[in-house]
Parts: structure tokens; sequence; C-alpha cells
């Protein structure tokens, strides 16, 4: 059963309603616009993009925090799109669990240890006794490289990576089968940084969690992803698997993005793709394809007609030029 | 002569638990028109340092110094008048979050005119001119319109540009720049980075780049300070650092990067960064150290020839035992 998807998304969109002032009209922002992608057991799916692409309302749709406004979200099997029963929303709100990205935020300062990880198992294993929630809470704090002494402590008494494992340690006491990371270390230093991504591997082997992975940081994504989906403004525009897409990126997006990461390698100098130019407001974007006004191949087709995301070349691609192949072949990584 | 120069810098807390040093016997030169990056952790004292040359840190923090001159001229003597005469003008500094650290009351025109008010004898006219200019040296669209804008009006990388406008207005000898593209994405980042140097190379001004990003490091610095812990560690040209890092730490910093990392594992540096209360004896690293002999945990090393180690890596990246009369049988 380990290749059978534990999510799919089809055409998932969500949409947030601007309220209208005296003199204003009520307006819609488009938060993600058309995602697709399939999550698999102990399998890395990571979602980049710039701030405002959507990745978090994403993710917030994905832990069932919101319903989407349009498309289809399969998780074990159950459409959650459509309205389901209590027992079902429940049962499917165990299989899926987050971790945030700032682990200072996101423990609460006045419990213990303990009592954060013994809080899932109150609410959603009653048969438990107390022992036994407690023997789980310690089994799964020496697993995420807790010490047992740690279990009557309050989360400032820890560095931001310890407060991270403490998160992941509370995401995975209901056994999920979808660990979605908020950019987990992206508040971390790089030495923590590394011990976390190193725990996160293991867990994934050991537990077959499905990861979906949300990040800004290249260089992070391309270690531990399988997958990659790279979105702009809401839209998907890349799709790929890791090797692909960092080896061969084919939209000029995913170009720019990659070229404009800094590399750890003074020898080496780059002519770097220039982006000019913002990211565009998302209540008011461009016509078209949403990236023409930064893009260096934009045409008049461009500049008219979305493009939709076509399988080329091991990629999927939401770009006119690549469809056109009007694109230079560039050695940009 | 160098246009910074720094020796010993050394800067304490008063807390509840005693006196915390933040920045531990720091030296530091910076030529003119040279690119220095501070790299560090959190809690390594590199933005403390950097702020304590401003004159920025609250009346709780003590500074000492055998020396700290700029241009020659010595900043623990001057007068509070005189640092104020320096800072602004040959001395400028640009923070991580340009969203908290423009007044959101004021419109961004009004808050660089204040600059030019304070260190010029410019007329309002020139000053409104040399506003209109600036905005257009840090590349922000419709300059003229732009200076009535509030900063919340701004996007992130809009508003490290008028950061950046305001703290070039004086035309600084140098320029101190904490963090200037953590809070940014990555493609305004390089936007901001490319700014930075251009208007480096341009002015002639030198630059003091804090940092904890090691791509950014690389692809902007020609010389590195790594610090740990409150201490400098290394200090050596870029290249040179990145080939064949001296330090265990620096070298363990370097192989922990995922994009540096050979295989599926990545070679993380264990334990944490020491705080006030659990400070080692001996070299503050050698518990973490994988390098580390029983000499680490007696006695703190000195930073000789850039590096601050006991038994400093060589080429290979194998430690190498100091002369016998440095290490005091």
């Amino acid at each position: 059963m380990i290749d059978s998807p534990v999510l799919e998304a089809q055409g998932l969109e969500r949409h947030y309603d601007i309220g209208g002032g005296l003199f204003r009209k009520p307006s819609v922002v488009k938060a993600v616009g058309g995602a697709s992608f399939t999550l698999t057991a102990g399998r890395t799916l990571a979602v980049v993009g710039e701030s405002g692409c959507g990745k978090s309302t994403l993710a917030r749709m994905v832990t069932m925090i919101e319903p989407p406004s349009a498309g289809m979200l399969k998780i074990d099997g159950v459409d959650v799109s459509q309205p389901v029963d209590r027992d079902a929303a429940k049962r499917l709100r165990q299989t899926v669990q987050i971790v945030f990205q700032d682990p200072y935020g996101s423990l609460n300062p006045r419990q213990r240890v303990g009592t954060i990880l013994e809080e899932p198992l109150v609410i959603n294993r009653p048969e438990m006794s107390a022992a036994e929630r407690q023997d789980a809470a310690r089994r799964m704090m020496a697993r995420v490289g807790l010490r047992p002494e740690h279990y009557a402590r309050y989360p400032h008494m820890f560095s931001g990576g310890q407060r991270q494992r403490i998160a992941i340690a509370r995401a995975l006491m209901l056994n999920p089968r979808i660990l979605v990371l908020d950019e987990p270390v992206s508040a971390l230093d790089v030495s923590i940084q590394a011990q976390v991504l190193n725990l996160l591997a293991d867990l994934q082997q050991e537990f077959q969690v499905a990861y979906l992975f949300i990040s800004h940081d290249l260089s992070v994504v391309r270690h531990i992803a399988d997958e990659v989906l790279v979105m702009y403004l809401g839209k998907p525009v890349e799709m790929a698997s890791r090797d692909q897409l960092f080896s061969a990126p084919s939209h000029p997006y995913t170009r720019a993005l990659l070229s404009a990461t800094p590399v750890a390698d003074p020898t080496r100098r780059r002519d770097r793709i220039r982006l000019t130019g913002e990211l565009p407001s998302p209540l008011n974007p461009p016509s078209g394809c949403y990236f023409h006004p930064r893009c260096r191949f934009a045409d008049d087709r461009c500049r008219a007609e979305e493009p939709l995301l076509i399988p080329a070349a091991g990629h999927r691609t939401a770009c006119h030029a690549v469809e056109e192949n009007r694109l230079p072949v560039e050695e940009v990584v | 002569m160098p246009l910074l120069s720094l020796r010993d810098l050394t800067v304490e807390f008063a807390t509840a638990h005693g006196s915390f040093r933040a920045v531990d016997r720091i030296s530091l030169d910076i030529d003119p028109g040279e690119i220095v990056a501070i790299v560090g952790e959190s809690g390594s004292g590199k933005s403390v340092s950097m702020l304590a040359v401003m004159g920025l840190l609250p009346w709780t923090a003590k500074v000492t110094a055998t020396k700290m001159e700029f241009a020659g001229r010595d900043l623990l003597s001057a007068s509070p008048k005189d640092k104020r005469d320096i800072v602004g003008r040959e001395m400028a500094m640009i923070f991580q979050e340009p969203m908290t650290s423009l007044n959101p009351c004021f419109t961004v025109g009004f808050q660089i005119d204040e600059v030019l008010r304070r260190h010029t004898t410019l007329t309002r006219a020139e000053r409104r001119t040399r506003a209109v200019e600036l905005m257009g040296m840090v590349g922000i669209p419709s300059p003229e319109a732009r200076l009535k804008v509030f900063p919340h009006q701004l996007s992130g990388g809009m508003s490290q540009r008028v950061m950046i406008a305001m703290m070039i207005a004086c035309r600084p000898r140098l320029l101190i720049a904490d963090e200037p593209t953590t809070a940014l994405d990555v493609t305004i980042q390089a936007q901001i980075l490319e700014l930075l140097v251009d208007l480096q190379k341009e002015t002639g001004m030198a630059l003091a780049l804090i940092t904890h990003d090691m791509g950014v490091v690389a692809e902007t610095a020609q010389r590195v300070q790594v610090q740990y812990a409150g201490q400098q560690v290394e200090t050596r040209p870029v290249i040179d650092l990145f080939r064949a890092p001296r330090h265990p730490y620096t070298q363990a910093m370097l192989a922990a990067l995922p994009e540096r990392a050979v295989g599926g594992r990545l070679p993380s540096i264990p334990g944490v960064v020491p705080g006030q209360l659990d400070r080692p004896q001996g070299c503050l690293f050698h518990p973490r150290c994988a390098h580390a002999q029983a000499l680490c945990s007696e006695r703190e090393p000195d930073f000789l020839d850039g590096v601050r180690c006991h038994f400093p890596l060589d080429e290979t990246g194998r430690p190498i035992t100091r002369a016998v009369e440095e290490i005091g049988a």
C-alpha cells in the first residue's frame, strides 16, 4: 500500500472576499488558484515560492483548517472538499498534522512538555489511561532526541532547535499519515537546522509519513524533497522531481529563483538572471500569465492568455514560451 | 590606515544572574572600500559588536576596548556630540527589518530629509533634489512621487531601499548592514545585495555585512570574520575560508550547509551554542568540537594568525599542533 497516494488534490482553489467599504466594491483574492498534486507515504513534496505565493494557504487547506473554495481534496480516499460527517472529519484531522515555522509561538508557554505531548491523546484517545499516555509521550520524546528529564520542563527552557523537536513530537503523537511542515527550519541556525533536517529524514523512514514541506530556501528543498512544486502568486508554475527541477529548471521563474539563491562558493561567479520589479498584488493580478511583467521572454500571447500546466520532458510547466520551445537552453545551476 | 579599528572590544550586560559577556575581546580592522562579512549564529555577538561601534546600545551595556577608532578618531573618548556628528554621516547602519525601522508616522521623503537636515547645510530645495536623486540611486521607480508615501505603503524590498537611501544620504565612509536581506524574498534579496555592492563600488565606501547566510558571504564579501558565542574564532579572506577553513567550528558549519552535503545525511554539530550560565571551561567550542583534546577543556586558546584554536586545521582539514612554547606544556 506504500505507493497509493494518501492525499490527492485536483485544481485546489482558495478565495478570500475582501469586504467592500462605503465607496469600494467588494473583491476577491485568489490566494491559491488551481493546485494539483498527490502525496505518497514516505515521500516528500516541497512547495516553493516567495511570500504571497499561497504556500501557507495551501497548508491550511491540507490540514483542514480552511475548506477549499473549489477543486477536490482527497485525504485517505475521502473527499473533504465536500461536507463530511463529524466522525469522518475527526478521523481525517488526525491523519494530517502540522509543524509551524516559529517554535517560539507554536507551543503554549504555560504547559509542560509532557502536557503538550499528551494533549492530542487526551482529546483523541479517551480510552488510554494516564500512565499509557505518559508512556507514549516519553517514548516519542526519546525518538525525537529529547532527554527524559525534559518531560516536566516548560517551553521557555529550551532553545529553538529543541522546541522544534517538541513541536515535531507533538505532531507525531497520533501517528499521522501526512505531516505538513510550514518552514520548519527557517527560524533555526545552520548547525541546528542540520540536526532537525536529519531528524525529519529519520522519522520519515521510521513512520512512513508523507511530508508536505513548505519552504522558501531552495538549498534545504534540494536536500529533503522528492518532488517540488513551484508556485507564483497562487498559481503552480512548475512541478517536477527534485533532480529534474534542479538540473534543468524549465519555467523562467524557477530559473530566476535558482539563479537568485546565493551559493556558498566564493570561486563561483555567475551571471545572475535579474528579475526586475516586485511581486504584483494578488488583489489585482496581471492579465494572462501572472509572471509576464517580470519575465524576459514574455510576448503578446503571455500577456493575453493564461498558460496551463503542460507535461514536457518530465516537468509540468505552465509557460507559453516553454510550450512553444522558444526559451534558450541555459545552464543555470 | 584602517578606517575602523577595534582591539579587544568587549560588551557586558548586567543581568539578574550577574554580568553577561555578549561580545568577548573582538578585534577587527576594516579598510576603506573593503567588504567585510561578520558571520555567526544567533548569540554570537555579531550585531551587538557593531551596535557598540555605532553607540546604539542601551545604558545597561558596558562597552570596553583597548582601541576603538574610526578614521583615526577615538570613539571611546569622543563626546556624545562628536559621536552624533560621525554616526549617520560618516558611519551608517541599516537593519534587518526594514518595515519596523522606518517611522510609520512620517512620509519617506520627510525621513530622508531629516538626515540631510541634521548633517548637511543644504537648502530646502537642494535637499529635495538630493532626496529624489537618492531614491533614484537605490532603484525606486518614480522617486518624485514616492517621497510622499508612508512606510506602510511600501513592500519590504522597497522599504529596505528607502533605508539604504537614508543611510547613504551623507556619503558615509562605512556602511554597516545588519542582516539587510534576511526578511526579504530571495529574488528581492538578490536585488538588494547587488544594489549594496554597486553602491559600494560607486562611492568607495567600506561595507560591514552582518549575516548568518554563508551563501551571501560567499557572493559578496572579500574578508570574513566568523564569531561564536561572542568570540571571534576565525578571520580570513573569503576564498581561503571556504577552501580550507582553519577553525573546527567554521569547518563544521560549512559542512552542515545542505548545499554542500554529500550523501543523504547532513553532518550536524552536536549540542547547542552555550548560553550565559553554561559556559564551558577552556575553549568555548570544545564540547561540540570533533577534534577536541584534553588541553581544549583546560585552557582557552588565544587568537593567533587569524584563528582561535589550540589545534587549527591544515589545508587537508586535519588538526595540527601549535608550537610547544605557545601551549605552555
